[in-house]
């Protein structure tokens, strides 16, 4: 059994980082001409990177799945980017959003990397003002901020509500110089399939063009996985319909161990489900928040009325509604944390007391903020997510509340990475969403892009030197190397495999079937016995999966449903090993929440057991995995219950 | 309700392609169209024919990656709408929608609805971008943008790179495109020392990608999901003619 090792730098906390930089070895730019990285997804993690390993005078391969980079999913976030500026003069530090971010986390996430993405955090703002990013402004021409998602300062920084768009394209206009330049070779349509290992270090991958349907062969002295989160494996989720886990899932049975799987984020303000049709839920942002207030009625019969249409919210009067986040978390209220106001939405639809026809729903209200501040300023407020929520619902926000339920959003788990960024095989990294590493058991608002840039611009164009300074006489492997050719036949005979069962069912529908099981068993309340019942459930649905699927096309064409057919396969592995995860986890943290481990609806934490990431080593498929255990030591902050009251 | 549809089948880039009937029945108004097609495909999937490949990603009309050519018009008859932000209940019972793929020379079709874009892509790398290396940025309060500035930049960059523009337009001019990110930097402190030398290499791509002129029909910015102005393009004629002038 391979010993777990975070390689966390010596010294005190805020020191670390600086030591490490001063410390990790360089590479000399003639050497750098001839060393290859391979980056694979183009999000804000992927493009960051591949831009500035690039700049740097490396020679990059970036691949992605879409028509082009600029379209990964980092585009859809709305809300914004957290950085310690303190330019709001408000109290806020590089301690305290290391603070918030672990103690948001439920203390389940690395103290060292947590304190490396606060310091770094300032940096991404200043970089890319520079690339031209149309942050919002005030009268001043200085930036504005906001405060956002349970924090007590205001350092959220935001374009609109495209935060996540803007930053993307920044990133991705980086990435097209380089590619202009000729310093990366870009491959759209391009899908990593297998991971190549040689000698137990990542030396490449296989990639299917997916115009042609052919397998391409690349080498790289060093493989990055920035391919996002695997929120799909719940069929909907507020993710793209593209989104998987497949180039994760190769690398992890390779041998990279998968860290935290059953973290999953709900976030709360979703447009809630209407129909069997839906193919996928539309998250409003987080901010609307700031100024909704999130009710249901106090009687299950006022609710019962609403559900069957027989009255309307503006028919209960304000003694009959709870406003229940307010009534339970006085102090940060409709602000609290995601995990929580999720929960607390579950928690009053079962009690009966939902208001849209599946019963799953809850109010948002602008009633009280268009009373404060005038219709125009909350129109202007949330300019286009008004109309983009009324666009699919047919409703009007300012008119009557919006109604919401929580929905997959984030996973904080991933592939299990060391201090620099390192999976468990050696040249194989993993940045962004993909990794597990600086969330815990739950991520705050307006980090996520925080940490997609930090790995990044700024991370791994250290700790990647690190590692090929080492690499300098690696000669390229020519891909006729018997681990290459070995590779393409395992990822030929898999998707041949589909096209050839031609059974009744597509894709589709198991994705569908994958889902129920996930949401049900594995969603926002999780029970020993519900995980056991899911985890045969999954093996059935895997086994049935490979005998009854059906998929039309062939292998050497652009063929959609073969790409999904194969993602599916791969989240039934996953979906696997996530409830096996929550299974072994006997306590509630952030967004894992166990039935049994509760305090009155609150989770209740168990550190003297669980203070620890689990790192997952694949064994084969059906075979228990083995875990490995990455004790979390907490030097500079207190462990405590986690209280937003 | 039912529709019928007519859509545009073609197998590759070197095939003939035809537009075929298909009906789709008890569709749901709340539905989008995007997932009306779902339900088509797993209509044919189930009777053993080939489904309709389509560009989709996101499906909250941010990626810009659906592209579809409806009833004549590019991402549907919804003004500032992207093809899967557009729902049912915008179309009658019974009624007959043909769906083609965006038709434009620079845009060759892959398969069926499908297109490759990747000019757009080209047309950034030859110069859409502020020529800054990670980490040679200084303090970001340092360069106060005029919010004006600012707001007109932010209009410019919401563009979605999706070609409607191109896709509605009778010369299949990408200006409207072009000139959006011509724009957006050159409100900005940040684009100025490029901004000469980014409308030439921008405009020259453009050309040799095989797009054509514009003409001031204005059918881009009436069929833009983004809404991107016209005014976009007189900036970046602007930006050109004085880049030429100033080189001779």
């Amino acid at each position: 059994m391979a010993e777990l090792n975070s390689k966390i730098p010596d010294g005190p906390l805020g020191e670390k980082w600086n030591y490490y930089k001063e410390h990790a070895k360089l590479v000399n730019p003639s050497n750098k001409r001839k060393l290859e990285v391979i980056v694979v997804g183009t999000g804000l993690a992927g493009a960051s990177a591949a831009a500035t390993l690039a700049e740097l005078g490396y020679r990059v391969k970036a691949f992605c799945f879409q028509d082009s980079p600029r379209r990964a999913h980092s585009i859809a976030a709305q809300g914004g980017i957290n950085a310690a500026k303190n330019y709001k003069n408000d109290g806020d530090s590089v301690f305290r959003l290391f603070y918030d971010t672990v103690k948001g986390g439920d203390f389940r996430a690395r103290e060292a990397n947590v304190h490396r993405l606060a310091e770094v955090s300032v940096n991404i703002i200043d970089q890319c003002v520079a690339q031209g990013v149309p942050f919002a402004r005030e009268y001043g021409g200085l930036l504005d901020n906001r405060s956002f998602g349970g924090a007590q300062v205001s350092r959220t920084f935001y374009a609109r509500g495209q935060t996540g768009q803007q930053l993307l394209l920044g990133a991705y206009q980086a990435l097209e110089r380089q590619v202009g330049l000729g310093n990366v070779k870009m491959y759209s349509r391009h899908e990593m399939v297998e991971l190549v290992v040689i000698d137990g270090k990542a030396r490449g991958i296989i990639a299917r063009d997916l115009v042609s349907g052919e397998l391409e062969k690349h080498f790289g002295h060093a493989v990055l996985l920035c391919t996002g989160g695997y929120g799909n494996v719940f069929y909907l989720s507020t993710n793209a319909m593209g989104s998987n886990v497949t180039a994760a899932w190769k690398a992890h049975k390779k041998g990279a161990y998968f860290g935290n799987p059953c973290y999953t984020q709900i976030h709360p303000t979703c447009i809630p489900v209407t129909g069997e049709y839906q193919s996928k839920l539309t998250l409003m942002s987080e901010s609307l928040r700031n100024d909704g207030r999130v009710w249901v009625p106090k009687s299950r019969e006022d609710a019962k009325a609403i559900r069957e249409g027989k009255k309307r919210a503006e028919d209960i009067k304000e003694e009959d509604r709870d406003y229940y986040l307010e009534r339970k978390y006085p102090s940060f209220g409709n602000l609290c944390p995601r995990d929580i106001a999720s929960r607390a939405a579950k928690e009053a639809c079962d009690d009966g007391r939902g208001i849209v026809a599946s019963g799953f729903g809850v109010f948002l209200d602008f009633g009280d903020a268009i009373k404060r501040l005038g219709i125009d300023v909350v129109k202007a407020r949330y300019g286009e997510l008004f109309p983009m929520y009324q666009n699919i619902t047919n409703e009007d926000p300012l008119k009557t509340p919006m109604k919401i339920y929580p929905a997959v959003h984030y996973t904080m788990g991933g592939l299990w990475v060391d201090y620099e960024l390192m999976t468990s095989i050696p040249g194989c990294y993993s940045l962004g969403e993909a990794n597990f590493s600086d969330h815990g058991a739950n991520r705050l608002g307006a980090s996520a892009l925080m940490q997609g840039l930090a790995d990044g611009y700024f991370v791994i164009p250290y700790t990647v030197g690190n590692y090929l300074a080492d690499e300098i006489f690696t000669k390229e492997i020519p891909t006729d190397h018997p681990a290459f050719v070995e590779a393409e036949k395992t990822a030929r005979e898999r998707m041949t495999g589909l096209l050839n069962t031609k059974g009744t069912k597509s894709a589709e529908q198991f994705h569908k079937e994958l889902g129920k099981i996930m949401w049900e068993y594995c969603g926002m309340a999780r029970t020993e016995e519900g995980l056991t019942k899911a985890l045969g459930l999954l093996k059935d649905l895997r086994e049935s999966f490979w005998k009854e699927v059906r998929v039309m096309g062939e292998f050497n064409e652009f063929n959609p449903e073969l790409d999904k057919a194969g993602r599916v396969a791969d989240f039934i592995e996953l979906g696997e090993l996530m409830v096996l995860d929550a299974l072994k986890r006997n306590e509630s943290c952030g967004g894992h929440f166990r039935v049994e481990y509760q305090d009155g609806g609150e989770a209740k934490r168990d550190d003297e057991n669980y203070r620890y990431v689990a790192a997952w080593e694949y064994k084969g498929v059906g075979v228990e995995p083995v875990l490995h255990k990455e004790a979390l030591n907490y030097e500079n902050i207190k462990l405590q219950v986690r209280s937003y009251k | 309700m039912k529709v019928n549809l007519k859509v545009w089948r073609q197998k590759n880039n070197k095939a003939q392609g035809a537009l075929k009937d298909y009906a789709v029945d008890g569709v749901n108004p709340d539905m989008s169209f995007l997932e009306m097609i779902d339900v088509l495909n797993e209509q044919l999937i189930s009777k053993n024919e080939e489904p309709v490949a389509f560009d989709h990603d996101c499906r909250e009309g941010i990626c810009g990656m659906c592209s579809m050519y409806i009833n004549g018009r590019a991402h549907g008859p919804l003004h500032g709408t992207t093809t899967c932000q557009l729902y049912m209940r915008h179309f009658k019972d019974g009624e007959t929608i043909y769906v083609e793929p965006w038709r434009s020379k620079a845009f060759p079709v892959v398969k069926d609805l499908t297109v490759d874009r990747s000019a757009f892509d080209r047309i950034i790398a030859a110069g859409g971008y502020v020529g800054v290396n990670t980490g040679q940025a200084q303090d970001a309060n340092t360069i106060p943008v005029e919010k004006e500035n600012a707001e007109k930049a932010m209009d410019a960059a919401a563009c979605i790179g999706c070609g409607a523009c191109v896709a509605a337009c009778p010369n299949s001019s990408a200006m409207l495109f072009v000139s959006a990110k011509i724009s957006h930097l050159a409100l900005f402190p940040q684009g100025q020392p490029e901004r000469k030398r980014r409308a030439i290499n921008m405009v020259d791509q453009m050309d040799e990608e095989g797009f054509g002129n514009c003409t001031n029909i204005g059918a881009c910015e009436a069929e833009c999901p983004k809404e991107i102005k016209l005014t976009n393009i007189a900036r970046m004629n602007r930006d050109y003619l004085t880049a030429t002038l100033i080189e001779e």
